[in-house]
């Protein structure tokens, strides 16, 4: 007989936090099948040892700081962050630096701000920028292309290298790295830095084994992936179609400005956006609702921003790619930006800054 | 730059910020025609049902009513009249609990209906063009319509205006889901409906009428088209299906592309909006004379078995609209009053349908969650992932306000104007947080009004606080001046020495002198302050000085009787003398206490106190000097006190007394001494403390005054006793003294005394009244003995 209370809205359209990170997920399938495809095991490795960790993490934070565990603990976000990080390591890293990153993300990063919502920081990238600070040899131990490999990489061999640091014929990273001519094998993005500083010209970088018939063996592909599955969130309206746009625009106009001034020392427009880990910054690290810009003009200028970071650091900076770093400043810019792009209110007086 | 008009021929109207899309389901109800209305068993009809003050109740319990009939009156314009809704009996008149979100309370006039449905007389006018605008207007607000769109606006105040109108808006948008209340009454009644919006046209003379309505309600635009084909200035404007298109503001964007600043009423741009189901009202209050007693409501939702439209008396409770369209949930209940997006839960099916009220929702668990299935509350953190600030029409940022709400930061909630949140719910429809935002908002909302409140309330009492402070300031200031003015008046007439002033100066003084003696009296019997104590040892003191001296004046009287009788009266009537002059004295000292500012009105009052007691005490000394010193020798000048004394003796009887005897003198002498030292302490009101034979004439006068005091009669019992015992020692005394006295022997026997009297000082200061008179007494002997033990050794000598 008992009447139900409650306040309006009585409707609503189901949507759940949760659902929204599993969708994020899901979209990142076609880019970690690429990943997998052109590089191996290594990162599938990652991701689960990553996975595991955030878990084991998240549960014992929440635990500590007496919230509902099992809502939260599988809210996705945990896991999200997870397979984000795990993406973005190395394929031959060692196994202890997934755990620490996975550690470092969820209970520093997210957790001793307040959790889910609270974080200024996007927990995989800063995990990953502290990783690369940390342990830079290990975090720059690029696996090539399995095509370009000298030795054929099975599983086992992925997972002995991961855990023990030389595959079970005793061969290491190193070795493994090697081209069959006798050189150590990077990153197209590290590739052109590096000949860029040795005097070669772009067009003759491109010549490299790494970057192949186009912008980089593997790597143009797994950004294709990224890419696919950002337009299958776009679709879903699980993100904004803003951050990427800007984002990518803004690295466009700046990769192309560079190449008209200077086209022997700049790579491509396209170069730029399908190399490195821009489509994952763009549609999955960018769109992180959490640490980003909250209105549509916010996000626009946020991932301008974003974008003229990453071509500012791959040009000038130290470091070969720049989505990490770009992000994080971002992230530090985000509550500004937001503060100055508050929307004009209905019925109040335009330009009225609030 | 085309027209608005032209725009909207064209089909092309502007958009506002967001909105949602909510699944309509208004397929439950649109194809049904609207059911007839049915006469409950009761009507709950509250008295105040739209925004303003209730109507003055011009019914009472056990009045028989007609259909029509208005209950309650209206004086001002946002007072609206309520009508019994069918004829029948009011049989209460009680607070029932009404729709409104609160579930709070409100008179409500209870109908009994007697199901004949009788009408009240009415007057049909079938062409209100005959009407003026004022007979109109008072026809509108006779009939008690208000806004039936949610609002609950007084039509005629809105349909008054004096603005210049540009639009009328008519707003059949109706964009809330489950909602088709409009949507039949435009299908089934658009004629009245028009002649509704023709008399609105009437009124204010608009330049264009344009209503809006939603582009799924195809059997309504069609109506409408069809009624309104051939008026050139209405315009149909099928707008897009989006949720809130229905609100004022979002309309008025939608057709016009104009905004409604913040705050200001539509009509400051030239805009008014009426609803479709209240043109229908106005048209049946001013043709038909029927004034607004039912509306069409929408019962709706899938835990209905015929959910559909029906016409529902005002009053009728919920509970009855709901059986009648079968709802059987007989457990697990949730009723809505509105729509799923703004309407609100009722706490029980006997809350009855007003004149907003457009309708009742009955969903299923599958439809809307409630809290008794598992899938319910399901807040999260905010991700900040901005789908509300997206969807709200007012642009603005949802979750900003979610986190200033919960933090309780009024300013930056004012900062985000919080106050321009229609509470659509456009924002908690799309949260995947699934955080309640309009819920926070409310909440909000109602702590900032009560904080301003709360504030004007505080800054009132402060306003009151200051006014008092000053007001007791300016009374203090007047108190004063009065007081001053009053004293100068006194003063001056006391000083005039009229015969009537002298009257009023005795009148004064006695009242003085009674207060006084009280007070003294009080201030020796309590005993216990400080003052009393000192003036008790003081009285003792005196006393055993009185009594020496006595002891002498008995003396003085064995040895020359005849003269110090003669002396006595000569002295009594100096003494009668003295107490006029020192009358004069007092009154002129009470003036200058009077004077004296109040706070010092305790210690100048404690003063007399002390003084008159004094006086009492140095009278009864004085009595006994006087007749001491008329048989002193008037040879014995040598003392300059004594021969003040003297001379005034002298001048007062001109008998000398030739058998003078040495001791006596010493006596008066050492009583002098005494009454000298006593002097010093007190400060008498003539001040002057050397002269001893002024002093003892001014304590004089206090003779007559105390004649009633128990002190005094003490004094005076003890005084006598004393006489006797004395002067049978004094005979013997006499007798001796006569032969051998010399100066020796009198300093030594001086000495002895003052001795004496310096113990009983002591034992009167230490102890209470009665002790010291104990000790006076014991004084008393010992001082005899003394005498004549001195006596003895003067003899020997």
């Amino acid at each position: 007989m008992a009447f139900w209370i409650a306040s309006s809205p009585h409707n609503h359209q189901q949507s759940e936090t949760s659902a929204l990170m599993r969708l994020v997920i899901y979209a990142a399938i076609p880019g970690i099948f690429a990943q997998w495809y052109f590089f191996g095991w290594g990162n599938l490795i990652h991701i689960l040892l990553a996975v595991i960790t955030a878990i084991v993490a998240e549960f014992t934070v929440l635990s500590l700081r007496n919230k509902k565990i099992t809502t939260q603990l599988f809210d996705g976000s945990a896991i999200l962050t997870a397979v984000l990080l795990g993406i973005s390591l190395p394929a031959l890293a060692p196994w202890w630096i997934t755990i620490i990153g996975s550690f470092f993300a969820i209970v520093v990063v997210k957790q001793l701000y307040g959790g889910l919502g609270h974080n200024p920081f996007n927990p995989a990238m800063a995990a990953y920028v502290m990783l690369l600070i940390s342990f830079p040899l290990q975090m720059t131990q690029w696996q090539p292309p399995l095509s370009l490999l000298a030795m054929d990489i099975q599983l086992t061999d992925t997972l002995a290298v991961i855990f023990t640091g030389y595959t079970p014929q005793g061969y290491s990273v190193e070795q493994i790295r090697t081209h069959i001519d006798g050189f150590t094998m990077a990153t197209p993005l590290d590739t052109v830095k590096t000949n860029i500083t040795l005097g070669l010209t772009v067009v003759e970088s491109m010549q490299a084994p790494t970057i192949g018939k186009h912008f980089g063996v593997g790597w143009e592909w797994i950004n294709a992936g990224f890419l696919l599955g950002g337009i299958f969130l776009l679709f879903k309206k699980a993100i904004q179609w803003t951050t990427p746009f800007s984002f990518l625009l803004s690295l466009f106009i700046c990769s192309f400005i560079g190449f008209i001034i200077s086209p022997d020392s700049s790579t491509s427009t396209m170069f730029h956006w399908f190399t490195g880990a821009t489509m994952l910054g763009a549609f999955f690290i960018l769109t992180d609702p959490v640490s980003g810009a909250t209105s549509v003009k916010g996000r626009l200028i946020f991932g301008a921003l974003a974008g003229l970071l990453v071509y500012l650091i791959r040009k000038f900076g130290g470091y070969p790619d720049a989505i990490a770093f770009a992000v994080l400043l971002c992230n530090m810019a985000a509550p500004l930006i937001d503060q100055y792009t508050r929307p004009r209110t209905y019925g109040h007086k335009l330009g009225v800054k609030k | 730059m085309e027209s608005v008009i032209e725009r909207i021929q064209r089909g092309n109207f502007w958009q506002f910020h967001g909105g949602i899309h909510p699944p309509e389901q208004k397929f439950l109800t649109c194809t049904k025609p609207i059911a007839s209305a049915q006469i409950p068993e009761q009507l709950i009809i509250p008295i105040r049902q739209h925004i303003g003050q209730a109507g003055d109740l011009i019914v009472k319990v056990g009045d028989k009513v007609l259909k029509g009939q208005e209950l309650s009156a209206s004086d001002t314009p946002m007072s609206l009249p309520i009508h019994a809704p069918t004829s029948g009996t009011i049989t209460a008149i009680k607070s029932m609990a009404i729709p409104h979100p609160s579930g709070l309370s409100e008179t409500c006039v209870i109908l009994t209906p007697d199901g004949e449905d009788t009408w009240k007389q009415r007057h049909i006018c079938p062409d209100f063009q005959l009407l003026s605008k004022a007979k109109i207007l008072e026809k509108i607000a006779n009939a008690g319509i208000s806004g039936m769109g949610g609002a609950g606006f007084p039509t005629q105040v809105k349909v008054s205006t004096l603005a210049k109108i540009d639009y009328l808006i008519i707003n059949a948008a109706e964009c809330e889901p489950y909602i088709t209340a409009d949507d039949l009454l435009i299908q089934e009644h658009s004629p009245t409906i028009l002649d509704g919006i023709k008399i609105v046209d009437h009124l204010l003379n608009p330049k264009n009428i344009l209503i809006g309505i939603e582009d799924n309600k195809t059997k309504a635009i069609d109506a409408l088209k069809k009624a309104t084909a051939d008026i050139d200035h209405i315009q149909v404007c099928v707008i897009p299906t989006k949720y809130p298109s229905g609100g004022e503001k979002q309309l008025i964007q939608i057709l016009t592309g104009q905004e409604v600043p913040s705050g200001v009423l539509p009509s400051s741009l030239g805009i008014v909006m009426q609803n479709v189901a209240t043109c229908f009202a106005i048209a049946d209050a001013v043709i038909n004379d029927t004034p607004l007693i039912k509306r069409v409501v929408t019962v709706s939702g899938q835990a209905l078995e015929k959910p559909q439209n029906v016409w529902a008396l005002i009053g009728t409770p919920v509970g009855f609209l709901t059986s009648q369209c079968g709802y059987n949930n007989s457990k697990n209940r949730h009723l809505i009053m509105g729509g799923p997006m703004m309407g609100f839960s009722l706490p029980h099916d006997q809350i009855p349908v007003i004149k907003s009220t457009n309708c009742i929702l009955a969903p299923s668990e599958i439809e809307i969650a409630s809290p008794f299935s598992s899938t319910s509350s399901k807040e999260v953190e905010c991700i900040r992932c901005g789908q509300c600030a997206d969807v709200c029409p007012a642009q603005l940022l949802p979750q900003e306000l979610q986190w200033s709400a919960k933090a309780k930061d009024q300013p930056q909630l004012s900062k985000l104007n919080l106050f321009d949140c229609i509470e659509c719910g456009a924002c908690a429809y799309v949260c995947p947080s699934q955080i309640p935002l309009v819920h926070y908002y409310r909440v909000a909302k109602a702590e900032i009004r009560q904080q301003k409140l709360l504030d004007i309330k505080a800054e009132k009492a402060k306003v009151r606080f200051e006014a008092r402070k000053q007001r007791l300031e300016r009374e203090k200031i007047a108190r004063a001046e009065k007081h001053k003015k009053a004293a100068e008046a006194r003063k001056a007439r006391m000083n005039a020495g009229t015969t009537a002033a002298k009257s009023e100066k005795s009148a004064v003084a006695d009242a003085l002198a009674r207060v006084k003696a009280k007070k003294a009296q009080a201030s020796i019997n309590a005993n216990t302050t400080d003052s009393s104590t000192e003036s008790t040892a003081e009285n003792a003191m005196a006393k055993n000085t009185a009594e020496n001296t006595a002891e002498a004046v008995t003396q003085v009287d064995q040895i020359d009787e005849s003269k110090s009788q003669v002396a006595n009266a000569i002295a009594r009537a100096k003494a009668k003398k003295l107490a006029q002059k020192n009358q004069a004295q007092i009154d002129s000292l009470d003036t200058l206490q009077d004077n004296e500012s109040t706070s010092s009105l305790t210690s100048s009052q404690a003063a007399p106190v002390v003084i008159d007691k004094k006086a009492k005490i140095a009278a009864a000394i004085a009595k006994a000097k006087a007749k001491k010193r008329q048989a002193e020798p008037v040879s014995n000048s040598a003392n300059t006190q004594a021969d003040h004394i003297q001379a005034s003796v002298i001048e007062a009887n001109n008998v000398e007394a030739t058998t003078e005897i040495l001791k006596p003198e010493v006596h008066a002498k050492e009583t002098a001494i005494d009454e000298k030292a006593h002097q010093a302490k007190d400060i008498t009101s003539s001040g002057k403390i050397n002269n001893s034979a002024e002093a003892s004439e001014n304590k004089q006068q206090s003779k007559p005054q105390p004649a009633s005091q128990n002190d005094t009669l003490n004094l005076d019992r003890k005084a006598k006793i004393a006489a006797a015992v004395a002067k049978a020692k004094a005979k013997k005394l006499a007798e001796k003294s006569q032969q051998g006295s010399d100066a020796t022997s009198s300093t030594i026997e001086s000495n002895q005394a003052s001795e004496l009297t310096s113990q009983a000082n002591i034992a009167a200061n230490t102890v209470a009244n009665k002790k010291a008179r104990v000790a006076a007494a014991i004084a008393k002997a010992k001082a005899k003995k003394l005498a004549a033990s001195s006596d003895k050794s003067s003899t020997s000598e």
